[in-house]
């Protein structure tokens, strides 16, 4: 009996969980080796994961073994030349004759255990323990805000909200319905009245007087029935239904004036891309918005963003204002998460610096999410930094940090968006 | 090849064609079925299943098993796998067989048409054959039982990490596979049990174990009778125990229930293992033997075709390529290459025997070659098939030479070589090599210290003065853990003298975790 069976379907990814064993068991020193791939070369390149190397001996399963040394006797193919009784000196490395010896398992060689990282792997790594500061935690880890939407009526709630229409008509049911008997009641004696009347009763007959008396009580008891009651009020009903907030934009402000070599440009590039990645993995959707400056800003294109270059002097609050205005009119608050990334040198006119803290303030803080300032330089603060410094006190979703070279980026990155006690 | 071309096409002729189909499978099976039986092949039945590049690598790393627990260090050979083959250094295994009833062997989707056809014959007839012969695994394996005790394993693990954590176990894991070699009963023969009665021992041997160790380590003063007795200074255990896993499954102080049954489960796996590790060279070249006497048959009976056969031998030749010592590619003997030849070699000699052979071999020189192929079969292991089988011819074929490195000389001596003098000494040196015994340090559990300290002395009886490998105090550090007080390992000579001694004290007394 003979079975062939097509299991190509079914059981992949068996050693997935012992993949995953694998890395739990060495997180730290993949992490340790991830943080050097950052550090050491472009980020752009970071999307598509990362060889990882372990130092062999980290990896090893012990297991008892014979060393070198001793008597070996090994029998190996291949002679050549030799003849019973011919003496060869000893190879270097004293791995004795050739290299399948048996049960030599010191002679592992010091290379290190290399394996790639999935690009999901790797970004897991890269972004572990960075989150949002709480402030905005709620918008990005809920990716969902609330909107208000109409429900129906209920029986309680604000004078506001109550609603006229459905108000009076429920009271008029409510009257129609509490007078039905007496209504009844009435016509029918009314009716019975008539009628006695009409046979030629006298006035003052006694069933005439009581009949009179019933109507009377009774056009009493439905004048008593209240036109509107507490109970019949009705209140429109609002709930707060999710609302995906799934898209976001993300504005990179950069300073293009002569002052930002390329190096510093290569250093603000590498922090907007970073900040790219960490947006991309809360976001379906980003947009990126480029703005550079240098007396004047400009809407670009991400090519002309990091490759052209310009010189001049330099006025920040010429890129603040067209960010705001971008905002206003394309990005409207409710809709879109905002998050601003500035990256600049801090050189910038005096009187100009006060100006930005004035639109940041005022303007631009309540309409974004995150704003984040990046001082590029190895120099004492300049003007700009000490007037951004003051932001804080108003807004706390803003943060600034200083880069001096690249590498400093990822901890600089870290420390923006650190995760911050509850 | 006009000769060939020629004859009449067999009524059941395989397609010349690379691509596989499930009804192709089936014809080629049913041909090499139907070849292997008149040769008298004895099997489990077969079960063939076709399976992905990725799941082959799955099944390579996770020992071969269909299913297994979980384990980092299974994670750590994929990912060494899935790297060497994203490379292109190196090729998947063309076929992984398991040892079981029904004999699952697994078809990988990328190969032709002609190596599903390879595939069959080397794993599905002669692998299948091999278990169900040799003495070894019929001994020491139970094919009827074994899928389902890694079921029972791989349930009872994952069952202890809810329980106890991941940590906990793997790190009782570790220290299991670090003398997992060390687990395995040479002499006495495990009983067979099936999965149901597996289930309802463990619950037994729980409270069975601990109420033995507990009767072992017991604090309670002994009664003054029972003291005098115990003057004498008895050893235990009274004899060495070789299985340093069951001792350490039986009588560890401090393990729980539940880590005496990791224990065991480690043990039995090494022990299912074992054959396998004693045979390779013999089960290799029987199985790449029929697979090529059996593909050749289909060939004669012009069941496949030119091509058919081309990329057959293309592949057969590399399988028994033997690199020579002094080669790049060398990387000690090729265990298809020995075994192919070997076996072939004896199906010479009982057909075409020459004088040679007629002195060497006088028993099997002109014999019945399918009877003594079996017999050979089902009767050796590694060491002894080499010690009773390997020829002049063949010595000679793959210039074998005995190399002696004694560090005390300061050059290495040529022993023996290929020539009149040198096949005897040859093929017992060669004979030797394949000896576990030889090639594994012997390291057994010497003492208990069982009325102060309980320490744990292992004795590591040296062979030919060779020292023990760097990583042995590293073991040692798992043996501690697992027997949770100090443990020594002491180096003698054959005579029993102490060379050295090594030592791994508790730095804590407690519990593993």
């Amino acid at each position: 009996m003979t079975y062939l069976i097509d299991r190509r379907l079914q059981g992949k990814n068996k050693s997935a969980v012992n993949r995953e064993r694998f890395l739990r068991r060495y997180k730290s020193q993949i992490k340790d080796a991830v943080g050097r791939a950052i550090k050491g070369r472009s980020i752009t390149d970071i999307e598509n994961g990362e060889k990882v190397s372990i130092p062999v001996k980290d990896v090893n399963e012990p297991s008892f073994g014979h060393a070198h040394g001793g008597v070996w006797e090994v029998v190996n193919p291949g002679n050549q030349e030799y003849q019973k009784g011919d003496q060869i000196a000893r190879p270097k490395g004293g791995g004795g004759a050739g290299r399948g010896k048996a049960g030599n398992s010191d002679q592992t060689t010091e290379d290190d255990f290399i394996f790639e990282l999935s690009r999901e792997e790797f970004m897991n790594y890269f972004f572990e323990d960075l989150e949002l500061p709480n402030l905005v935690k709620t918008q990005l880890t809920a990716t969902t805000d609330f909107k208000t939407q109409r429900a129906g009526y209920t029986v309680s709630g604000t004078p506001s909200n109550i609603h006229v229409l459905r108000s009076l008509r429920g009271a008029l049911g409510r009257r129609i319905a509490v007078g039905g008997p007496s209504r009844r009641q009435l016509a029918e004696a009314e009716q019975e009245l008539e009628t006695l009347l009409l046979d030629g009763a006298p006035l003052d007959d006694p069933k005439v007087v009581e009949l009179k008396k019933l109507i009377h009580h009774l056009h009493t008891r439905l004048l008593a029935i209240p036109f509107i009651d507490p109970f019949d009020l009705r209140y429109s009903n609002r709930i707060k239904v999710p609302k995906p907030m799934t898209q976001a934009v993300m504005f990179c402000i950069m300073d293009v004036s002569g002052s930002m070599d390329e190096q510093r440009k290569d250093t603000a590039k590498r922090f907007f891309i970073l900040l790219y990645l960490f947006l991309k993995r809360v976001y379906d959707k980003i947009d990126v918005v480029f703005i550079r400056h240098h007396t004047a800003a400009a809407e670009v294109d991400e090519h002309e963003f990091f490759h052209s270059r310009e010189s001049g002097g330099t006025v920040v609050s010429s890129a603040l204002n067209l960010l705001n205005k971008i905002i206003d009119e394309r990005y409207g608050a409710g809709s879109w998460n905002s998050y601003v990334a500035q990256a600049s040198d801090g050189d910038n006119w005096d009187n100009d610096s006060v100006l930005c803290r004035q639109l940041l303030t005022n303007t631009i803080m309540p309409k974004v999410q995150y704003y984040t300032y990046v001082e590029i330089t190895d120099g004492p603060p300049q003007n700009l930094w000490e007037q951004y410094a003051q932001v804080p006190d108003h807004h706390q979703h803003f943060a600034m940090q200083k880069i001096v070279t690249p590498a400093d980026i990822y901890p600089v990155f870290r420390e923006l968006f650190k995760k911050q006690p509850k | 090849m006009n000769q060939m071309t020629k004859r009449p096409p067999h009524p059941r002729a395989l397609p010349e064609q690379s691509e596989w189909t499930f009804e192709l499978i089936e014809q080629a099976h049913e041909e090499i079925k139907r070849v292997a039986q008149g040769f008298g092949l004895d099997t489990y039945p077969n079960q063939l299943e076709i399976i992905t590049a990725e799941q082959m690598m799955d099944a390579y790393t996770s020992v071969g098993m269909p299913v297994s627990y979980n384990h980092w260090s299974f994670g750590k050979h994929f990912l060494a796998t899935e790297k060497g083959y994203k490379r292109g250094q190196m090729g998947l295994a063309y076929e992984i067989v398991i040892n079981s009833n029904p004999c699952i062997a697994y078809l990988m989707e990328e190969n032709s048409l002609t190596m599903q056809a390879l595939v069959i014959a080397h794993a599905a007839y002669g692998h299948n054959s091999f278990f169900k012969g040799n003495y070894l695994f019929r001994t020491w394996t139970d094919a009827e039982a074994i899928v389902d005790y890694m079921v029972f394993a791989k349930n009872y693990i994952a069952e202890c990490e809810q329980r106890h954590g991941i940590d906990a176990v793997e790190l009782l894991l570790d220290s299991c596979h670090a003398i997992q070699n060390y687990g395995v009963d040479r002499y006495k023969r495990p009983a067979k049990l099936s999965l149901a009665q597996e289930q309802q021992r463990q619950k037994e041997r729980e409270a069975y174990l601990q109420s033995q160790v507990n009767e072992l380590w017991r604090t309670l003063p002994r009664r003054e009778e029972e003291e005098t007795v115990a003057q004498a200074p008895t050893r235990f255990p009274p004899e060495p125990e070789e299985n340093l896993l069951y001792f350490i499954e039986k009588y560890a102080p401090l393990l729980e229930p539940w880590q005496r049954e990791l224990v065991r489960i480690v043990r039995k796996i090494s022990q299912y293992f074992y054959p396998q590790r004693q045979t390779q060279v013999m089960n290799e070249g029987w199985a790449t033997f029929w697979h090529y006497t059996i593909l050749n048959q289909l060939y004669d009976e012009g069941v496949v075709g030119d091509g058919f056969m081309m990329e057959f031998l293309k592949s057969h030749t590399n399988v028994v390529y033997q690199p020579p010592v002094h080669s790049q590619y060398y990387n000690g003997i090729n265990p298809y290459a020995l075994g192919f030849a070997m076996m072939t070699d004896i199906r010479r000699i009982c057909e075409h025997p020459t004088a040679e052979d007629r002195e060497w071999f006088p028993d099997i020189a002109g014999s019945d070659w399918k009877k003594t192929l079996d017999f050979a079969m089902r009767n050796f292991k590694d060491e002894s098939f080499i010690a009773q089988y390997l020829s002049p011819k063949l010595i000679r074929e793959f210039h074998f030479f005995a190399v002696l490195d004694d560090d005390k000389n300061e050059k290495l001596n040529v022993s023996a070589i290929h020539d009149e003098m040198g096949y005897r000494y040859v093929r017992q040196q060669l004979a030797d090599q394949y000896n576990l015994g030889n090639r594994e340090p012997n390291i057994q559990v010497w003492s208990v210290n069982t009325r102060d300290d309980r320490a744990l002395t292992l004795r590591h009886t040296q062979f030919n003065r060779r020292p023990l490998n760097q990583q042995a105090h590293e073991v040692l550090k798992h043996v501690a853990r697992l027997w949770g007080f100090d443990v020594h390992l002491d180096t003698v000579s054959p005579e029993g003298k102490l060379i050295s001694t090594l030592e791994c004290k508790r730095e804590k007394r407690g519990r593993i975790i």
